[in-house]
């Protein structure tokens, strides 16, 4: 090992405390907010410590809402965001591991051509073609539905390369056997290639559904109600009214809520989350 | 119980490229055939025709008096254990070995025996719940093979089975496909490239060699009599040397038919007999090279001014010193004869 | 590409490619196609008449100079997040990849801001950084500068790089972690035994084998700031104050959705295209050469 020794040892320690300090500053001071009064926030007057309002504060958030600029209860929005982002990643794994199914394991005409307008798509985010794509989604009556805010999002490209790269290291063998024991395609994938794909479908879900929880521009277009608003849509139009009516310690128990689960199924699935980022980048 | 007959079985990929070039073969009802050859001649494509696992392109494939060319391999009652197992890595022992009979639809009480039959056979018994990634590489071929023999196939067929294995428990192995297969009579086709194994475990021996049948026999009559330069050098280890008449004044072998090109001869036929060769047989000059003594035998390099690097074995451990001038010499009987171009013998 | 044991059967493959084939065609390709169209007319002002215009509408694009300074300030604020959350990752990663044994921990409370939404981080820092507000407005007014991100463009700008960087930092530190483990302990204690000092070989064995992990995350985050910005922007100051925070994708989103000009925002959409395709180009000749590498 090529160490240094000594007080040498301790900088590393140092700066990454450091560093961590300065990540976790802002959710910290978002927390504390949302424990507090709202005249203290709004009187610049804010303390660096948690107030007493913890229960009252979220009871609100969840249930009620804020009085004035949504008059949804932010309960309504996690839902939405959660339907949203549990269809949008199990919606992708599904399409994407049946399609890179017949990619690889069949042979049939414009293979290739299926192939390539797949992976075409990667150049093709909703933002290069924002208002068509909404012009679509209203014309095929999909506004202000789970259906519009998930369908034209399950397409995926990079999961589709993903499963195709992991079948190709399945060793063709394992096929053959299973042609030989009297399996066809379909009790060949059910029996053998799903089982087998089950670590890097879970990766995949975890980096998905942190995907589809994120989601703005889609949902911001694609949602004019109230009630189907996603909470990260919601969270803005409570602090573009103006200032003096914002409730910040709502609109940070909104924040946390909605860094909840995303941040929840970082640190619980840590493993899967860095194997599917890694995995889905290369 | 079946035979398996091949009738100018052709395989040629879309590209142009022939890989079987025409090939016949009969293995009769509970035989051990064993395909060998080097690497690319095609004996696991031949293999794979007959288990469907590889299109036919010309002629036609009988298992149990049923062409079989259109036959998907499920329905062609044959089992295969893969060189790399190609055990079900999700499920455990027990399902690996089940899967086909349930695909089948066979009750589960049937299968059940069968599996556990197989397992005691095999002795994997206590191993059923174990997953194969739990498993060493001898227990993982036992699977495979358990998993061949619960189907109760009219065919087995190996894709070298034993090469991921290590020297000695290759052998061990080796043994005992040849007892299981010698108690279940069920006919087999084994494909490896070790002519050792070809040699142990054959009934029926098929040399292979460029996408062709070099010679089919039982392994001592192919190791007596070579038919080609290919097989004599292929089979027999170490192999047999080969010397070529074309240079002036080898042996001093006479009488030969003019036909003659090659004459060769197994290292295990030479010795250092004392003065002057038997009468029409061999007696080559050779400077000694190089000594490996490894206890039983004793192998011999020398040189021969015109023929080369010649390769005697000697049973003990008594071998001349190294640099010393020797004659080795072999009687009339131990010679082979090829035409020149190898590819046929020539009786003397 | 393809396996050599494969499945013949007339109609399955095309099932299972069905689904993400008709929604990529639908909500992908015939959208573009149509954004490229729509790119070569002009609408009149009440929508009721369309003429076929050619590349008029790209022409006035590059002569309005609003559109001259988005460009630029997208490229800017590209480069500053990239720099500062790659400069600042790298130094993390270092840090962490040294011999300790709490290096899981540290990892942990690093890679989390990750999963935070861009709406939602530029919701924690407006709330720091909100003029009246602020905890860290309040320090800055300490410092004597009058700081005013809702009125003053500089401050705007500096409060979505701010952003961005943050929530940036936790991507670049694990690809950055993953790439220093990767080179072996023993070309670094090669170096060691040639006499090279721990900064030393930090430049001239860790950092270039490090290369080509920097270039990929260089790509990655110039994607990353070119469009994720959107929520953030959206979120804190909606393109301002007077456009200092308009990138180009925000500026798409306003000329076309909210301004109704759509021959203009075909056409620049039509532009961010041919820049994703230039930008995915580099990324997979990168991949390209990682292979032979």
């Amino acid at each position: 090992m090529v160490e240094r020794r000594g007080i040498g040892d301790i900088v590393p320690h140092l700066v990454l405390w450091l560093g961590i300090a300065v990540v976790a500053f802002p959710v910290y001071l978002a927390f504390v907010a949302s424990t507090q009064e709202a005249y203290l926030i709004a009187n610049g007057q804010m303390s660096l410590l948690p107030g007493g309002k913890f229960l009252d504060n979220y009871y609100r958030t969840i249930f009620i809402g804020t009085s004035s600029s949504t008059r949804e209860p932010v309960g309504t929005m996690l839902f939405n965001s959660f339907v949203m982002a549990m269809a949008i990643s199990l919606g992708k794994i599904a399409i994407s591991i049946i399609s890179a199914y017949a990619i690889v394991y069949f042979r049939f005409p414009f293979r290739m051509a299926v192939f390539w307008l797949i992976f075409i798509t990667l150049m093709l985010p909703v933002e290069v073609r924002i208002y068509p794509t909404y012009k679509i989604a209203a014309d095929l009556s999909l506004l202000d539905s789970f259906a519009g805010l998930t369908l034209p999002l399950i397409a995926s490209a990079t999961a589709t390369l993903l499963f195709r790269q992991f079948f190709m290291t399945v060793p063709d063998e394992l096929l053959e056997a299973s042609r030989i024991d009297g399996a066809g395609p379909i009790r060949f994938f059910k029996d053998t290639l799903l089982p087998l794909s089950r670590t890097n479908m879970a990766a995949l879900f975890v980096i998905l559904f942190i995907y589809g929880w994120n989601q703005y521009l889609w949902p911001l277009l694609i949602t004019t109600r109230d009630n189907m608003q996603t909470i990260v849509i919601g969270i803005r139009k409570m602090i573009t009214t103006s200032d003096a009516l914002t409730e910040w310690p709502l609109v940070m128990a909104t924040a946390m809520l909605a860094m909840l689960p995303p941040v929840a199924v970082v640190i619980l699935m840590q493993k899967l989350f860095v194997r599917g980022l890694v995995e889905t980048e290369k | 119980m079946a035979n398996v007959t091949l009738r100018d079985v052709r395989k040629t990929y879309a590209g142009g490229v022939e890989a079987i070039k025409g090939i016949s073969l009969e293995v009769g009802d509970g035989q051990f055939c064993v395909l060998v050859g080097p690497s690319g001649c095609g004996k696991s494509t031949l293999l794979r025709m007959i288990a469907g696992l590889e299109t036919i392109t010309g002629g036609e494939i009988d298992i149990g008096e049923r062409v079989v060319n259109n036959i998907e391999p499920a329905d062609r009652d044959i089992a295969m254990v893969f060189q790399n197992y190609a055990l079900y890595p999700h499920m455990s022992v027990y399902n690996n070995m089940a899967y086909g009979l349930r695909n089948r639809g066979m009750p589960k009480a049937a299968i059940d025996k069968r599996v556990r039959d197989a397992a005691q056979t095999l002795e994997i018994g206590a191993l059923l719940d174990r997953k194969p990634r739990q498993l060493s590489g001898g227990q993982r071929q036992r699977v495979a093979m358990g998993r061949a023999i619960v189907r109760q196939p009219k065919v087995f067929l190996f894709d070298e089975p034993l090469s991921n294995l290590d020297a000695k428990l290759r052998i061990a192995m080796r043994v005992e496909i040849r007892k299981l297969q010698r108690r279940l009579r069920t006919t087999s086709v084994y494909v490896t490239h070790d002519q050792l194994e070809a040699m142990t475990l054959a009934d029926i021996l098929v040399v292979m060699n460029g996408g062709v049948v070099e010679q089919i026999g039982k392994p001592i009559e192919i190791y007596r009599r070579p038919e080609t330069t290919f097989v004599a050098s292929f089979i027999g280890a170490p192999p047999m040397n080969l010397l070529s008449l074309g240079s002036p004044s080898i042996g001093g072998v006479s009488g030969l038919p003019a036909a003659a090109g090659v004459v060769g001869v197994r290292p295990e036929d030479l010795s250092f007999g004392g003065s002057g060769a038997p009468s029409g047989g061999l007696a080559l000059d050779l400077q000694v090279e190089a000594v490996e003594r490894i206890g039983a035998e004793t192998f011999v390099y020398g040189h021969h001014a015109n023929a080369g690097e010649i390769l005697v074995r000697v049973p003990g451990e008594a071998a001349p010193p190294i640099g010393e001038a020797v004659t080795a010499v072999a009687p009339r009987a131990k010679l082979h004869v090829f035409t020149g171009d190898g590819r046929r013998r020539i009786d003397i | 590409m393809q396996k050599q044991s494969f499945f013949q059967s007339p109609l399955l493959p095309f099932l299972l490619i069905a689904p993400q084939v008709t929604i990529v065609l639908v909500f992908f390709y015939w959208p573009a196609i149509q954004a490229v169209w729509q790119s070569f007319l002009l609408q009149d002002a009440f929508g009721l008449s369309t003429t076929f215009v050619g590349f008029e509408n790209y022409v006035h694009l590059l002569h309005e100079p609003g559109y001259f300074d988005a460009i630029v300030r997208t490229f800017a604020f590209s480069a500053m997040i990239a720099l500062l959350s790659l400069s600042i990752a790298l130094l993390l990663a270092v840090m962490a990849d040294k011999p300790m044994r709490a290096g899981g921990i540290y990892r942990t409370l690093l890679i989390w801001p990750y999963a935070v939404a861009p709406a939602v981080a530029g919701v924690l820092w407006i709330f720091m950084l909100h003029p009246s507000l602020g905890v860290l407005a309040r320090g800055l007014r300490a410092l004597g500068i009058d700081w005013n991100p809702l009125l003053n463009g500089d401050h705007a700008a500096i409060l979505v790089i701010a952003a961005a960087t943050w929530k940036q930092i936790s991507y670049n530190f694990l690809f950055f972690l993953a790439g220093l483990q990767s080179i072996p302990r023993s070309i670094i204690e090669a170096a060691a035994i040639d006499g090279a000092g721990p900064t030393r070989r930090f430049w001239t064995v860790v950092f270039p084998l490090l290369s080509p992990t920097v270039f990929f995350l260089i790509v990655v985050n110039i994607v990353y700031a070119f469009f994720d910005t959107f929520g953030i922007i959206d979120a804190t100051t909606g393109g301002g104050p007077s456009k200092a925070t308009e990138t180009l994708v925000y500026k798409v989103y306003l000329d076309g959705l909210l301004g109704g000009n759509l021959g203009s925002s075909a056409a620049q959409s039509v532009i961010l295209m041919v820049i994703v395709i230039a930008l995915t180009a580099i990324q997979f000749r990168y991949v390209e050469r990682k292979v032979t590498y």
